[in-house]
């Protein structure tokens, strides 16, 4: 299952990804010899497995609707929210436009 | 009072109630020996010398007062995919530099109530991806038996730390084998426990569906009370188990009369480093003379283990990893639109194996490759899961190598990622089944680089597992050994 160049700048345009020229090249070489490896697993008949998305005991989980829970009280400040980002103004983000 | 850094936990607690020694003393023990180690092993990525004496002052103060916390005054290393708050967390990633975490992961939490005190934040391949954790977006580790080695991976910063006596225990985290590969291959116990044993909450993620955390240490015991500490339902992490936790340590009895083994015939093919395959024969011919009788079973699926997990990890992980856009903490480069600054972000901040991971797992969830990709895994993943339950019909638990090979040198697999990839190759199935499983040393090849022993258990089962490997440890010397460092 050999990658085309364009599969691979589309797969990292999806991802925002931005890639040297040699970046694209070694990938695709490498994402084609990952998924030729992969594709062993076409050789099973799985028409009528069911999939397994999760091992864990899962179903939904609910809790009281409580303000004054361990959950609840734990709650950021918007203080700590924000002192990590890049770049702030007033209490928000701040982004680039979008185009 | 020079080998106090070699203590193990238990030892160490021994000492400490007897009043011996100070968590004082043992604290300065450990940060002299990061201090004359450190260099060559390069297990830390920040060690917090200052906080860490603090805490130990603390717990003697607190062991004055009467506290018996269980790992009160105990120096542990934290892998750094843990947040921890107040102290820089990067995941060993570039794009999380400078990255200072508003709070603690729920199992850290745990560890500080127990009394542990934190020495620092380890080494790893960058978001837990890799086997030798030359992934790092900063520095490889070396192995302390033989430092022109790796350390296995992903956790291999919080292995070399308690291999080369930095640490007393450590923890780590396990996706595919993060954990148990990497105690393989420094010679430790190190435990994957049941998925939702422990609480995810604060681990950086990498694929929320396999994440789990784990203790890496010298013993059996060790590693069994760090996990009594750790494991437990958590409000906020719905994925975790709300059935209590059973009592580990009690467990620890050297007795295997009546238990069934399980030897899959896949764990033992071509591939597998001959020393690594007798070492382990050997290891279940010590459990039968103790009485424990061996099955053959089969997990036919297992040579599908590999793909599956190489499609559903990093689809998982390309969701996961799409929060890291320059918005809100981490690395940003700045772009005339949001889309040009996401993507410079992204390129300049992402190492090369977490590149090669996103995008495969973008490729295996886009539209027209889904079927074919990403639920043709998960319908495979059933297929593994069912091996395993079969099996465990016949037998307790299940025994085989923790790793086909022991420690390989620095670059020697960093130029074809698959030649890497095929190092979890016996860790991947128990992780893709959500079972427990352990790793912990059982031999040495010529070179005298340790080799280790798995044993999985049914679900929630830890107690069996570790009942197996406490017996096997107390009938042979392995864990005594130390690297020549």
């Amino acid at each position: 299952m050999a990658l085309t160049r364009e599969e691979v700048a589309h797969i990292a345009e999806l991802a925002h990804l931005e890639l040297s020229a040699d970046a694209l090249a070694l990938y695709q070489e490498q994402l084609s010899a990952i998924l030729d490896y992969a594709a062993s697993l076409q050789a099973l008949d799985t028409t009528a497995i069911p999939p397994t998305a999760t091992v864990a005991p899962l179903h939904t989980v609910l809790r009281d609707d409580t303000q004054d829970g361990d959950i609840a009280e734990s709650a950021l400040s918007l203080e700590a929210v924000l002192r990590n980002a890049p770049t702030v103004f007033e209490d928000c983000f701040l982004a680039p436009p979008l185009r | 009072m020079d080998t106090l850094y070699d203590l193990t936990v238990h030892a160490a607690l021994s000492r400490l109630n007897a009043g011996e020694i100070s968590s004082l003393d043992l604290t300065q023990a450990l940060l002299a020996r990061i201090q004359a180690v450190e260099n060559n092993v390069c297990a830390y990525l920040r060690v917090l010398e200052e906080d860490a004496l603090k805490q130990a002052r603390y717990a003697d103060q607190r062991r004055a007062e009467g506290d018996l916390s269980p790992l009160l005054g105990i120096p542990i290393a934290l892998k750094d995919t843990f947040s921890t708050k107040g102290v820089e967390t990067t995941c060993g990633s570039q794009i999380l530099r400078g990255y200072i975490p508003p709070f603690d992961a729920t199992v850290v939490r745990r560890l500080k109530d127990a009394g542990a005190v934190i020495l620092g934040k380890t080494n790893q391949d960058e978001f837990a991806m890799g086997s030798s954790t030359e992934n790092s977006g900063f520095f490889p580790t070396h192995n302390p038996w033989d430092l022109t080695r790796v350390p296995g991976g992903s956790s291999g910063g919080s292995a070399a730390a308690v291999a080369a006596g930095e640490a007393l225990a450590a923890l780590g985290t396990d996706t595919g084998g993060s954990v148990r590969q990497p105690a393989s291959l420094c010679g430790l116990v190190g435990v994957r426990p049941t998925y939702g044993r422990c609480s995810r909450y604060g681990l950086i993620a990498f694929a929320s569906s396999l994440d789990q955390p784990g203790p890496l240490a010298r013993t059996v015991a060790d590693a069994a009370l760090l996990l009594q500490v750790i494991a437990g339902h958590d409000p906020r992490d719905g994925t975790s188990w709300p059935d209590a936790v059973p009592d580990y340590l009690a467990a620890l009895r050297a007795d295997v009369r009546g238990l069934r083994i399980g030897v899959p015939k896949e764990y033992f093919v071509t591939g597998v480093q001959p020393d690594v395959e007798k070492a382990v024969r050997d290891a279940l011919n010590v459990l039968q003379n103790m009485g424990a009788e061996l099955v053959e079973v089969t997990l036919p699926h297992s040579e599908y283990a590999l793909p599956v997990y190489y499609l559903i990890a990093p689809a998982e992980a390309s969701a996961n990893l799409a929060r890291f856009d320059g918005m809100r903490y981490g690395l940003r480069k700045e772009g005339a639109t949001i889309e040009e600054m996401y993507a410079r972000t992204r390129g300049a901040g992402f190492g090369p194996e977490v590149i090669r991971r996103i995008m495969l797992g973008t490729y295996a969830l886009s539209a027209g490759y889904y079927d074919a990709y990403y639920l043709k895994a998960q319908q495979v993943r059933t297929l593994i899961k069912s091996d395993f339950d079969r099996a465990f019909e016949q037998v307790d638990v299940i025994i085989g190598p923790t790793s086909p090979v022991t420690a390989f040198r620095l670059g020697e697999r960093t130029a074809n990622p698959l030649e890497m990839y095929l190092a979890d190759i016996f860790t991947l199935s128990q992780a893709l089944a959500g079972i427990p499983a352990l790793s912990l040393p059982c031999g040495c090849d010529a070179q005298g680089l340790p080799i280790g022993l798995q044993i999985a258990a049914p679900a929630l089962h830890e107690v069996r597992m570790f009942q197996v490997a406490y017996a096997y440890e107390q009938a042979t010397t392995w864990h005594t050994r130390r690297p020549p460092l």
